[in-house]
């Protein structure tokens, strides 16, 4: 399978990473290169093989639906780009 | 300089229990030890001020005869770990100035047992990368050099400085990560011992996420003896990370001198590759032969799917990375570059934010998981990681621990992989494997190439047999009794 000019402009909409027409042809490059190089996982047989999630048994822990933190609106904001009147300022999404 | 920053962390600890020297006495002689080292580029926050008032705070623990395992020992933190009040960035633009208002369970570990922060380690972008070059500080310097040349060498990475700040007495011993090998490599490129401990044995809570299902904390140190030390304080069970395990740490300390006697340790042959340098070969065979003479049995393993690895490796972590990494969208936190509206804002702030390797990587991840090739790629991966812990599982019914190199070859000079990104990927060939099993694996320095650069050897253990990791690898470091440092030349 061999990556095309066109997945690569797909790929980085899809990524929401805005790039130049002539660093396209670049990663079209170095993308089949990576991905050439992974298609030798096809000559593993996996057939009835289980997905890996865990090296260890372990099942996911569950605790009480509480709230457990809360009123620090000045700590959430403190790293915002742009905030106004405890609100994050961000570019209109709605027209 | 005094002698104080050549201490090993088990002798520092020792010295500042007996009160034969301060804790703001050994913490200066380290603030000094960074300001004259900038030129190796291992610091990328210095926190002096704060590092003497934890120092104080110490001293005035230790003098009432309290104080935790660590009380007075500064160290260095990979820039990977949230610390508060302190800028944390993982070494990406796109963190901006990024201050977390919180701190990651280990490091809180590490302040509850005492210990004094010096200040944040240089790393590659996010953890990825092999040379520290993808920072964007720049990359950190060796302090190695080969004999009778004097370029500038690579650590490795991504941990690399912490790697670089504990060969160069600049800490006594600093946290690092390891996703793909991040810690077994540069501690192998700088003559110093690092491990990464099982799957879930230390909250990930608070470190920058690559990827989550690789991703774990470990130390870098200047012996076996110091990572046990380190790695136990680190470790922990935490509700704040649904992965972490609920289980005891252990007492490694106590393991490191136990010797391998009756253990059965493993040779993978999968492990001679085709390339690999005559001189890594032989260091591999003098550890066998090292353990041997101590008492343990060399068993012939299989590990079919070895090569199998770093292609899974490079569908899984990259796929991860691209979900965890979709976060930073510079409306929060980070630095936002605008465009003409949303859409434009979000990927003006993500191209100008992450560096080249970064941006390659949350492609594949995205290509691989995009809609059609989740099924051929990333679940694939996810089966092939089975076969590679299955191989693992297999061979532990005949041995106890594996003993292999680190890496396929020494410390290299910056540029001389980064024409390649696959080639630069092969570094973690012999790494990469113990984190696709979740399995324990530490490096420890074995012995110099020819061209007098330390090399390191590998131990895998089981799942939860941190212990047989600092069995056999406090062995190798009694036999090889290696005690090289890097000739000062910054």
């Amino acid at each position: 399978m061999s990556v095309t000019k066109d997945d690569v402009r797909k790929v980085a909409r899809l990524s929401r990473i805005a790039v130049t027409e002539e660093h396209v042809e670049e990663l079209t490059g170095e993308l089949n290169g990576i991905m050439g190089w992974i298609d030798q996982l096809n000559e593993v047989d996996v057939d009835g093989v289980e997905p890996m999630t865990s090296v260890v048994e372990t099942k996911l822990p569950m605790r009480e639906d509480v709230v457990t933190d809360g009123n620090i609106q000045d700590q959430v904001l403190a790293n915002a780009p742009r905030s106004e009147d405890g609100f994050f300022v961000v570019p209109k999404a709605v027209e | 300089m005094t002698e104080l920053t050549k201490l090993t962390l088990a002798a520092a600890l020792d010295g500042l229990k007996a009160k034969s020297f301060s804790a703001r006495e050994i913490t200066q002689d380290f603030i000094q030890a960074i300001e004259q080292s900038r030129v190796l580029n291992a610091y990328v926050v210095e926190t002096p001020e704060k590092a003497l008032a934890m120092a104080d705070a110490s001293d005035a623990r230790l003098a009432k005869g309290e104080g935790g395992k660590l009380e007075g020992a500064p160290l260095g933190i990979k820039d990977l770990y949230c610390t508060a009040g302190v800028r944390t960035t993982a070494c990406s633009n796109i963190l901006g100035e990024f201050t977390p208002t919180y701190e990651s369970t280990v490091t809180q570990n590490l302040w509850d047992q005492g210990a004094v922060m010096l200040g944040k380690l240089n790393m590659d972008e996010f953890a990825m990368g092999s040379s520290n070059e993808t920072s964007r500080f720049g990359p950190v310097v060796n302090p190695w050099r080969r004999k009778g040349d004097n370029r500038d060498l690579t650590p490795g990475g991504s941990s690399g400085g912490s790697a670089a700040a504990v060969a160069g007495d600049l800490c006594l011993a600093a946290t690092a990560s390891d996703t793909g090998g991040s810690i077994r490599q540069p501690a192998a490129f700088t003559g110093t011992v690092g491990i990464k401990p099982t799957y879930g044995r230390a909250s990930r809570y608070g470190m920058v996420a690559f990827a989550s299902s690789l991703d774990q904390a470990g130390p870098i140190s200047k012996t076996v003896e110091d990572s046990a030390i380190l790695l136990e304080a680190m470790c922990s069970h935490d509700p704040k990370d649904s992965t972490s395990l609920n289980i005891e740490t252990p007492d490694w300390r106590s393991d490191v001198a136990k010797g391998v006697k009756g253990m059965r340790i493993g040779i993978p042959k999968e492990y001679r590759m085709d390339g690999m340098s005559e001189e890594i070969d032989k260091l591999w065979d003098q550890g066998i032969e090292w353990l041997k003479a101590a008492g343990a049995e060399i068993v012939d393993i299989s590990l079919p799917h070895t090569k199998y690895a770093l292609p899974a490796y490079y569908i899984v972590a990259p796929a991860e990375a691209s979900s965890n990494l979709a976060r930073y969208d510079g409306m929060r936190y980070g630095a936002r570059v605008d465009g003409d509206n949303l859409a434009s804002t979000y990927e003006a702030t993500r191209a100008g934010g992450f560096g080249a390797e970064v941006q390659r990587r949350l492609m594949i991840g995205t290509y691989v998981l995009s809609s059609g090739y989740y099924d051929a790629y990333y679940l694939r991966a996810q089966k092939v990681r089975t076969k590679i812990l299955n191989d693992f599982v297999e061979a532990f019914e005949s041995c106890d621990a594996i003993l292999t190199p680190t890496c396929p070859s020494p410390a290299f000079a910056f540029g001389e992989k980064s024409g390649d990104p696959v080639e630069m990927y092969l570094n973690d060939v012999f790494t990469v494997t113990a984190n696709l099993a979740g399995l324990p694996g530490i490096s420890v320095p074995a012995g110099l190439s020819s061209g007098g650069l330390p090399l390191g050897l590998q131990v895998i253990g089981k799942a939860l047999d941190e212990a047989a990791c600092f069995r056999v690898g406090g062995e190798l470091e009694r036999a090889a009794g290696f005690v090289a440092k890097p000739e000062k030349w910054w």
